[in-house]
């Protein structure tokens, strides 16, 4: 039949399907072909996730109509395995740690396997060139590009640790197989063939009212269309925020809108029928009203008011005071001060929100790419007025959080379809649907003013920050506390006065993104101290360890941490490549005189402290050992790609003095297992961490009493029995004569941990977090003098991990966090109405990140797991600042409103020639 | 709707009697959807035969409409089309180049199209036909502003014509952008020079991409350049008037007043790039 059926053969197997020709040829591979390894992440060729090889050349199957198969050879990432195995290359991505989310792998893979197959043995220029179409959020690519260098070369086989060295060993991550193997099942690629799809009607305003037309007739009137759902179909409160007492966010608006990509209605029908449903076309109209883009706006006496009872949009403010501001300026015998300005950043990870729902009897079952399970069961149980017990959530893998998916996003929508049809409903968030919707980091406008004696050490620390918090809280108010705590540094600073103020704008709703605000104050305090240290003529590095925190002095809460403070390690270790650095951009310079090409180098420091500030943050562990022998450890840490499935296992193995792999996971299904707590500020190998050291030293301790043995004997599982060496002695444990729990265990240790934190008084003084994490970042580059531009050539890392439970793991968060800190400082600009896409809003490419070399710092902490400490957040706070105080040594321009695009840089530099 | 005819024949005979969207790479067709599905009626003109490659017929070189930037990159070329390889590397990505067109990139009229500069400086035709005839447009002529072409509803371009006369000398393209790879131009400059025997410049070319609605050739540069040394002092010659003529604005990617001083900057590497 003409335009209706191709044939072509695919991964070596000749197929057929009947589409419309003009489909993309993804929606055909993952729709109508059931190979849902291809990943869509923007549908416009700007991320190349969807990467397949069409004769042998990558291309994105989301730019080809389906018609263009018709007799041609289509490879994807299902036909890189040969006879049922990884092909090399896919185990050198495992090896290497190439993959995290997994999300952006496929493309990746199929990219890479392009390449060896014309050039087996690829330069790293070679492999940026062909895979620089892909873009990836988590990794910074360095080790990808690892992977496909060294795919012919590699050792194979994994590292695995003997009892009780599963901490410190760099092991493969444990969920990594079905990540290169193409198998891993994203948010949307579970959908079941019977399942309505769920659309969701936005507001294309900023700020707007609105009524609906006659949405029963035109329900009638789109035959597939089989219902229309709206605020009256939320049974219970149409409300949600991720932190209860400010929680004012609707699932849909009512009357009016606060942010343009606010959800007003959700249309659910069949498939084929809502892939062509035009939204334009829905019973709606628009009254655009006065909208506030900007906290300055928003402060305005003639304002529109966007929350009752939040005054002048003020939603909340945070301050930390301690000791005498006035008498330490007046102790300063130098001052620097400065504002400084960051945009709305996108977390831009490669999978769209996506999932779906299914009603079982009076239970609702939500399986979506999510940072926080047990929250999102909370919030919907609230939403669609059922008790919690009443709701499953299930984590699908996630391809990118970095903070967004903490908030709900489209779990309401395809419940209220699921529970009011009966029948499964999927939704997939399309690119700017994503972008319009979910949340951004906040805006800010900080102003910052130091001051330090002729030796050098800092006397008063006074500091300033708006943050732009959009249309509703989300966590808006742990930004505004966040701040303050953290906006001194690493440094011992005993005047000090921090200010923050979060203020609603009808901007998207700014959330959570890694590092909660600390990543826009460190740039004003990174930035002067280097400006201070110009000034006294004192080394950058010399004059950060001069005020660098020690144990037994007090931060700016007045916390004294005893034990653990790493700050110091980290900028000692970074002297012989800040000397190295210094002296090649020295010659450099000299080489090159009269070019446009000055090379500069630049530092700055990090802190960061792991957990709820000041609030209960506990999570819960429980491993068991079933009749049968296995010992089964549930894991409720999301992983989102950073490793807290592999992490979790080495710590729990450990305690419990088993083999890693031994360990039998389940992930974090509601139904199955404990509240781990969310994923998010670097909380998981802390906290996490803790409860899986305790519930697996619990789970040892009564296997051993029971088998009445010494605490120094070996547990070794069999089918049906465990066996008890003790020096000489062996004692079986016969399974199957003990009685399993309600949870099917014979042994269970189950245990919660919180951390130890005080609350914060009115000067913000207290004991905020119970461990803190510590790092420094070196950058040398090149700027282009003439035209602006900034090429990155190294980048030093040093982060104590008080304990590096899995440096490959670590390694790749530095990378990968330290690439977002590269797109905030030199690219990434959300405008709401204009970056909506991945080819607007930019993040960093293959080409745009430096050599990175990383030293892994190992301070034991006080309270965290083997001395462990959070790191996911802290590894993106020095990047920006390292990168402005590199162009000021390479030009003396300083760059202070981000991203420092070339106009920009080229602006600053002019400003200091005139 | 879609037909995919294997014959220019069969593809004007449709154009003839409907109204289609035109598609060869789809590069430019599948992101404009934004959100929405395909309605309408799609004449995919992909595989119609002997639309595709380079190839030299009498006194001109004719790039084919089919021809990919891929292509471009493994064609063996005289120097002349330097430019034209330089930018289509830097069209997008490998994934793009490999399905993405020169003509549809011209068809799309994109203000930052990474091929018009390479192109203008090449003297390039655009040759179309529909079932009433075929026409001849100079490039400059066939684009006529923002995403606005002469192409008429019933035409496809068949191919792309550049005089063997002015494929001479050698071409350098040069483009400014925010980041690596995939990336739209903040500003873009492709220039070509003959030189004579005495190593002077005998004839010269330059355009400028994404600073005014459709890329401009200088003219008055290139005039300027005539009888100078071909040697690092060509640079001197530019000067910002040459470029007044261009309209550059502020947007995301960089405001006005950079992108005219980066424009003439451009200029002079791009001439730089010719001599090496």
């Amino acid at each position: 039949m003409r335009g209706l059926e191709v044939s072509f053969d695919l991964n070596g197997t000749p197929v057929r399907a009947n589409v419309a020709l003009s489909d993309r040829l993804s929606t055909t591979l993952r729709d109508h072909l059931g190979l849902v390894g291809t990943k869509v992440g923007c549908d416009a060729g700007d991320c190349g996730a969807c990467t397949v090889l069409i004769d042998g050349a990558p291309c994105c199957a989301c730019l080809v109509p389906v018609g263009q198969a018709e007799g041609a050879k289509v490879t994807t990432v299902e036909g890189l395995k040969s006879t049922g195995t990884l092909s090399r290359l896919q185990e050198s991505f495992l090896h290497f740690g190439a993959a995290q989310c997994g999300i952006c792998t496929p493309g990746m893979l199929v990219s890479a396997a392009a390449l060896l197959q014309r050039t087996p043995n690829p330069t790293r220029s070679e492999v940026t060139d062909a895979l620089g179409g892909v873009l990836c959020r988590c990794t910074g690519y360095s080790k990808i590009i690892d992977a496909v260098v060294h795919a012919t070369g590699f050792n194979s086989g994994d590292v695995s640790p003997p009892v009780g060295a599963s901490v410190g060993a760099g092991i493969r991550r444990l969920d990594g197989g079905p990540k290169v193997a193409g198998t891993e099942a994203f948010g949307a690629d579970l959908t079941p063939d019977d399942a309505v799809i769920v659309r969701v009607l936005r507001s294309p305003h900023h700020h707007a009212a609105f009524a609906f037309g006659d949405i029963a007739g035109y329900v009638d009137c789109h035959p597939g269309v089989l219902a229309v759902f709206t605020a009256v179909d939320v049974a219970g409160r149409n409300c949600f925020g991720v932190i209860p007492p400010f929680a004012d966010q609707p699932v849909f608006a009512e009357k009016f809108v606060r942010y343009r990509g606010e959800a007003v209605a959700a249309i659910a029908g069949e498939r084929a029928a809502m892939k062509t449903l035009d939204l334009d076309e829905f019973p709606i109209t628009w009254e655009p009203l006065l909208h506030v883009l900007t906290p300055d706006q928003a402060q305005s006496e003639d304002a529109p008011r966007l929350h009752d009872g939040r005054d002048r949009n003020v939603l909340v403010r945070g301050y930390v005071e301690r000791g005498d501001i006035a008498a330490g300026f007046a102790q300063a015998s130098h001052v620097v001060e400065g504002r400084f300005s960051t945009p709305f950043i996108e977390h831009a990870y490669i999978e769209p929100e996506a999932g779906f729902a299914r009603r079982v009897g009076d239970r609702i079952e939500v399986f979506a790419s999510t940072q926080a399970p047990h929250m999102d069961r909370g919030t919907l149980a609230e939403i669609l007025a059922l008790d919690p017990t009443q709701i499953r959530v299930v984590p699908t893998a996630c391809g990118g959080g970095f903070g967004s998916k903490i908030d709900i996003s489209l779990q309401p929508y395809i419940a209220i379809a699921a529970w009011h049809l009966n029948r499964p409903a999927a939704l997939t968030y399309s690119r700017q649907e994503s972008m319009q919707s979910t949340t951004k980091r906040h805006p800010s406008e900080t102003r910052a003013k130091i001051g330090c004696d002729e030796t050098g050490k800092i006397t008063a620390f006074e500091f300033e920050g708006t943050f732009n918090t959009g249309a509703y809280a989300s966590w808006g108010p742990t930004v505004a506390n966040r701040v303050p705590v953290h906006a001194s540094g690493p440094y011992f600073t005993p005047n000090y006065v921090a200010r923050s103020v979060a203020v609603h704008t009808n901007g998207p709703p700014s959330g959570a993104f890694r590092g909660f605000g600390v990543p826009q104050s460190a740039i004003a305090q990174e930035c002067l101290y280097d400006e201070l240290a110009v000034k006294l003529g004192i080394d950058h590095l010399e004059f950060r360890l001069r005020n660098a925190l020690s144990n037994g002095q007090a931060t700016v809460t007045g916390q004294v941490l005893a034990k653990g403070v790493g700050i110091t390690a980290c900028l000692d270790a970074l002297k012989p490549a800040w000397e190295r650095a210094k002296s090649e951009a020295s010659r450099f310079n000299r080489q090159t005189n009269g070019s446009s090409l000055r090379r500069g180098v630049g530092i700055a420091s990090c802190w960061y402290g792991c957990g709820n500030t000041s609030l209960p943050n506990p999570s819960t562990i429980r491993m068991g050992v079933s009749p049968d022998g296995r010992v089964v450890l549930h894991q409720g840490a999301v992983d989102i790609g950073q490793g807290a499935t592999t992490v979790i296992a080495q710590i729990a193995a450990d305690a419990l003095g088993v083999p890693v792999h031994s360990l039998d996971l389940l992930g974090g299904d509601t139904d199955l297992t404990p509240d781990a707590g969310k994923t998010s500020a670097s909380r998981q190998t802390y906290v996490s961490g803790m409860a899986a050291k305790l519930a697996g030293e619990s789970l040892r301790r009564k296997i051993l009493r029971h088998a009445n043995v010494s605490s120094d004997a070996r547990i070794l599982s069999k089918h049906g029995c465990l066996e008890l060496v003790d020096g000489a002695v062996v004692t079986s444990l016969d399974l199957s004569r003990l009685a399993p729990d309600e949870f099917g265990y014979v042994f269970r240790g189950e245990e919660t941990y919180d951390p130890p934190t005080k609350p914060l008084d009115e000067k913000g003084q207290g004991v905020p977090y119970a461990v803190y994490g510590y790092g420094a970042q070196i950058m040398e580059l090149t700027v282009d003098t003439v035209l602006g531009t900034v090429k990155l050539d190294r980048l030093s890392t040093a982060h104590d991990v008080g304990r590096a439970i899995n440096p490959v793991l670590i390694e790749g968060q530095i990378e990968g966090g330290s690439a977002q800190g590269i797109g905030m400082a030199l690219m990434e600009n959300y405008v709401p109405g204009r970056t909506e896409n991945l080819h607007d809003y930019l993040i960093p490419t293959f080409g745009d990140v430096p050599v990175v070399e990383n030293i892994i710092v190992e301070v034991t902490d006080a309270e965290g797991p083997y001395g462990a400490k959070g790191l996911g957040e802290h590894v993106l706070i020095p990047t920006a600042p390292a990168i402005l105080n590199a162009i000021r040594d390479a030009t003396g321009a300083l760059v202070r409103d981000l991203p420092a695009t070339p106009d920009k840089v080229r602006a600053a530099i002019k400003a200091i020639r005139e | 709707m879609y037909e995919r005819p294997t014959t220019v024949d069969a593809a004007l005979s449709l154009l003839a009697k409907d109204r289609w969207t035109v598609l060869a790479g789809g590069t430019d067709f599948y992101p404009a959807l934004r959100d929405q599905a395909v309605t309408e009626p799609v004449l995919d003109i992909s595989a119609l035969k002997g639309l595709r490659g380079i190839r030299r017929e009498g006194n001109s070189w004719r790039i084919g409409a089919l021809t990919t930037w891929s292509d471009v990159i493994s064609d063996n070329l005289p120097p002349a089309f330097d430019a034209l390889k330089l930018a289509a590397r830097e069209v997008g990505s490998v994934q793009i180049q490999n399905r993405a067109t020169v003509a549809g990139n011209i068809c799309n009229a994109s203000p930052a199209a990474d091929g018009v500069p390479p192109l203008l400086i090449l003297d390039a035709a655009v040759e179309t036909v529909s079932s009433r005839g075929k026409r001849h447009l100079a490039l400059a002529d066939f684009i006529l502003g923002n995403r606005a072409t002469a192409l008429r509803p019933d035409e496809i371009v068949t191919g792309i014509l550049i005089p063997a006369e002015i494929a001479q000398g050698r071409s350098h393209f040069v483009k400014l952008g925010t980041r690596k790879y995939l990336v739209i131009s903040i500003a873009m400059v492709a220039a070509r020079i003959e030189t004579g025997v005495d190593n002077r410049v005998t004839g010269a070319s330059v355009s400028v991409g994404a600073c005014s609605v459709v890329a401009q050739r200088l003219r008055g540069l290139e005039q300027a350049l005539i009888a100078k040394p071909c040697d690092d002092s060509l640079a001197q010659a530019v000067l910002s008037a040459h470029l007044a003529h261009l309209s550059p604005i502020d947007d995301i990617r960089a405001n006005a007043d950079y992108r005219a001083e980066a424009a003439c900057e451009l200029v002079r590497r791009a001439l730089l790039g010719c001599l090496t």
